[in-house]
């Protein structure tokens, strides 16, 4: 027997039961996208954007990119003191962050110092350091020392000190505060305290730190040159301003290789701390 | 009752070594490191005069030149905006094609995935908006365009990762009631990453606030533009007000940011 | 040689000592007693009574709000900075979770109990005189553990790090012994172990030691004197025997119940 006079009852097909305030959820959705779609057209207007300049200007960057495939070794070779430099800078400056942030990060986390104002001070003074860009640090170095490789160095400091402490006081504060607590029982003066309670447990990651940050560092160092603060970016800024865009293409693939060497050699190092 | 001899420790001779090594490899790094810096610095008088000035400016911007800044820095967070809206949808295909899949591949090869979203990490973002501006010449679109191919590095990164970590769960149920391979991405991926992305993309946009204001140092636009400028010509009222702009614009944005993507996951 | 009595003979006096904490908690009311030298005494309490605050506060780890607390006639309350150090020195603590360093061997973890005998700069560089390492030996050998003296403190069993951290207290050559639930995470064959390895230590060096022990059985099986607290009041304080069950369920406010005795079922341990 078919069946037959499957007719939905009288009560109810023409309005499914809907969940609460969907329709007004759903409104406000498409509103908030509405919104943020014209954000993104309207800077896009602002800001000149034409998809169009890019097809332009194709033929132009794909000359200089094309480059990267017939470098030129010799213009190599003779450049690479300033890749030295640009390690050599990045070395020292990471070095001598680090040991600024050991105080620092102590300051700033709150199982090590017990008195807020010195941790809020710490953390708000690192704070403010991380909102500066390395570029403009090194600017500002360059007006005040001059040309060279010292506003570099001092650049990578303040950057480098900021980001290793954020990072090694915020692990530092997850640390096991047993021993914390035996070395207050024992006796132990505040220096003796942090060697032998802190210091054990936070070590390694201090170190891996201190080794992402001189990853990072590398890099910097290689555009700082381009504000005239050493480096390799000192004979990139000088080529691009001749329009020498083959040594230009040479320098950037320079730059590459030697960062993806150090972040690979730095990389296996972090991994054998952990 | 005084024992004439303790006990020792074991392996005392090959850690000495290791130490020593390790005391040898530092020495030479660090000799290495400290000669031949092209360190010809102005006098140090002379330095300390400047730096007195930088806080004599500081300390009192010029605040005239307040209108331009805002107008700058506004520029400076649309290239942020622009360049981190196209990386974070750009980013996607390369989250997939660099998640590894315990038996689901979206990905042709993960490990390939994962070594281009490194390379393009590795490149700097300044040099990259130079080859943009080489294409489309200065201003903010080189800017916008560096930010954004730099970006999809980092998010599709955090992307893959992402999605490696979903709850295989939504997905098996799918498969067995027999849904293609879109109808999965659509109903038990992508609603589980998606407020995972957006709070990545917001993060990244972040970085790219602070990231804008130095394109404009070498001409992508933005407040870094007028920046070096004040810098060479010694203004330090002008960079006063244009750093304290860039402080307080980068804060708030911070403070915006933590507390959206705090209520996104 | 780890004989403490050469500096004072380890009597505390607590005088009118009361602790409340910000958010307004109580945590110790009118507490007035003093223990002898060589006592052993047991801090029993169900939790929250106030044994953890009672025994943190003598070596000032907690501090009091009012009242005033003597260490051999020495008030460690108006203690600051380097004379706080020294009393902290003579006396040694021993925790529930050990608080060893993880990754230091367990010698250097018993030396740095020596580490307020000397001044700072020895103690960051460990330059220990001999004298100190054989001070520490001597722990290690009272506890039966000298042969682990070079492993590293977290390869060590849960029971062998709670001996270690004992060593480290001897090493100190204190006066005072606190153990602040030292054996609540032990398994209770190591339980037996530790707790007689306490009362050795107390009988040999007639060692002042304040227990807190959350276990009728333990506390009766070891203590000389007992004192009961309950709301951050002393409720009995008298000898061992005069503890029956009736006390301790005076004491805890309630009917005695299994997981008060950790060696049930271990013959020579208390009454059922």
């Amino acid at each position: 027997m078919a069946l037959r006079n499957t007719e939905p009852t009288q009560t109810g097909l023409s309005t499914l039961p809907q969940p609460p305030k969907q329709l007004k959820k759903n409104l406000s959705r498409m509103l908030w996208t509405a919104l943020f779609l014209v954000t993104i057209v309207g800077a896009a207007w602002h800001t000149e954007s034409d998809p169009r300049q890019l097809a332009m200007g194709w033929p132009n960057m794909w000359r200089l990119l094309s480059q990267f495939l017939t470098p030129d070794w010799v213009y190599m070779k003779k450049v690479l003191p300033a890749v030295y430099e640009t390690i050599r800078m990045a070395i020292v400056g990471t070095t001598v962050g680090a040991i600024i942030a050991i105080p620092i990060t102590l300051l700033a986390a709150r199982n090590v110092t017990k008195n807020r104002f010195f941790v809020f001070l710490s953390r708000t003074f690192m704070n403010l350091i991380r909102t500066i860009p390395e570029l403009l640090f090194a600017a500002i170095f360059v007006a005040i020392v001059g040309i060279g490789a010292v506003a570099g160095i001092l650049a990578i400091i303040f950057f480098s000190f900021a980001i290793i402490a954020k990072l090694t006081s915020e692990s530092l504060e997850t640390i096991d505060s047993g021993p914390l607590e035996a070395m207050t029982a024992v006796g132990a003066s505040p220096l003796t305290w942090i060697r032998y309670a802190v210091m054990p447990q936070i070590l390694p990651a201090f170190i891996s730190y201190t080794l992402y940050v001189f990853e990072i560092n590398v890099r910097t160092a290689a555009v700082l040159g381009l504000v005239g603060a050493g480096g390799i970016g000192v004979p990139l800024n000088t080529a691009l301003a001749f329009l020498q865009y083959d040594r230009a293409a040479s320098i950037i693939l320079l730059i590459f290789l030697v960062v993806l060497l150090i972040e690979a050699l730095s990389g296996t190092l972090r991994r054998r701390l952990i | 009752m005084t024992t004439t001899s303790l006990p020792k420790a074991p392996n005392v001779w090959r850690r000495r070594m290791r130490t020593g090594v390790i005391i040898l490899v530092l020495a030479v790094i660090y000799g290495w490191s400290f000669t031949d810096l092209s360190l010809n610095t102005k006098g140090f008088a002379q330095g300390w005069l400047i730096t007195k000035n930088i806080f004599k400016g500081l300390f009192s911007p010029e605040w005239s030149y307040s209108g331009e800044v805002l107008m700058r820095l506004f520029e400076s967070i649309e290239m942020a905006w622009l360049g981190t809206f196209i990386a974070a949808i750009l980013a996607i295909p390369f989250g997939f094609w660099a998640a590894s899949h315990k038996g689901h591949t979206y990905s042709i090869g993960p490990l390939s995935g994962k070594w281009v979203l490194s390379a393009i990490r590795t490149f700097p973002e300044i040099i990259l908006a130079v080859v943009f501006i080489v294409a489309v010449g200065p201003g903010a679109f080189a800017g916008i365009l560096a930010l954004g191919v730099h970006s999809i590095g980092m998010l599709g990164k955090l992307y893959s990762e992402a999605i490696e970590n979903i709850d295989p769960g939504p997905i098996e149920a799918l498969e067995a009631v027999g849904a293609n391979k879109l109808q999965i991405l659509w109903y038990a991926i992508l609603p589980q990453v998606l407020p995972e992305f957006a709070s990545f993309a917001i993060y990244r946009f972040e970085i790219n606030v602070r990231a804008a204001t130095v394109l404009g140092i070498v001409g992508a636009g933005g407040i870094g533009t007028p920046l070096i400028f004040a810098l060479q010509g010694y203004a330090w009222s002008r960079v006063g007000i244009i750093m304290l702009g860039i402080i307080v614009a980068v804060m708030i944005i911070d403070g915006l940011s933590g507390y959206i993507r705090s209520r996104l996951v | 040689m780890i004989d403490g009595s050469m500096r004072g003979i380890g009597v505390i006096e607590f005088r009118d000592v009361h602790k409340v904490y910000p958010n307004g908690t109580v945590g110790l009311k009118g507490i007035n007693l003093t223990i002898h030298r060589g006592e052993f005494v047991v801090i029993v309490g169900l939790s929250g009574a106030g044994k953890s605050t009672l025994l943190r506060s003598i070596n000032r780890m907690i501090d009091i709000t009012q009242g005033e607390i003597f260490i051999d006639g020495k008030s460690i309350t108006r203690a600051k900075g380097r004379n706080l150090r020294r009393h902290r020195r003579d006396i040694g603590m021993i925790f529930q979770s050990f608080n060893l360093v993880k990754r230091m061997s367990v010698l250097n973890n018993v030396l740095s109990g020596r580490v307020a005998y000397h001044p700072t700069w020895r103690t960051l560089l460990g330059w220990y005189p001999r004298a100190d390492v054989e001070i520490a030996f001597d722990a290690l050998r009272r506890v039966n553990i000298q042969e682990k003296a070079f492993e590293r403190a977290d390869q060590l069993s849960g029971g062998q790090q709670q001996r270690v951290a004992i060593a480290r207290a001897l090493a100190q050559q204190p006066k005072i012994i606190l153990a602040d639930e030292p054996v609540a995470s032990l398994d209770p064959v190591t339980t037996d172990m530790i707790m007689k390895d306490l009362k050795r230590v107390n009988r040999e060096l007639r060692m002042t030691t304040v227990v807190n022990l959350h276990f009728v059985d333990l506390a009766r099986a070891f203590a000389d004197r007992i004192i009961g607290l309950r709301a951050g009041e002393v409720v009995f304080d008298g000898p061992v025997h005069e503890a029956t069950d009736d006390v301790f369920e005076h004491i805890y406010g309630r009917a005695l119940r299994e997981e008060d005795r950790k060696l049930e079922g271990m013959s020579a341990y208390g009454a059922s």
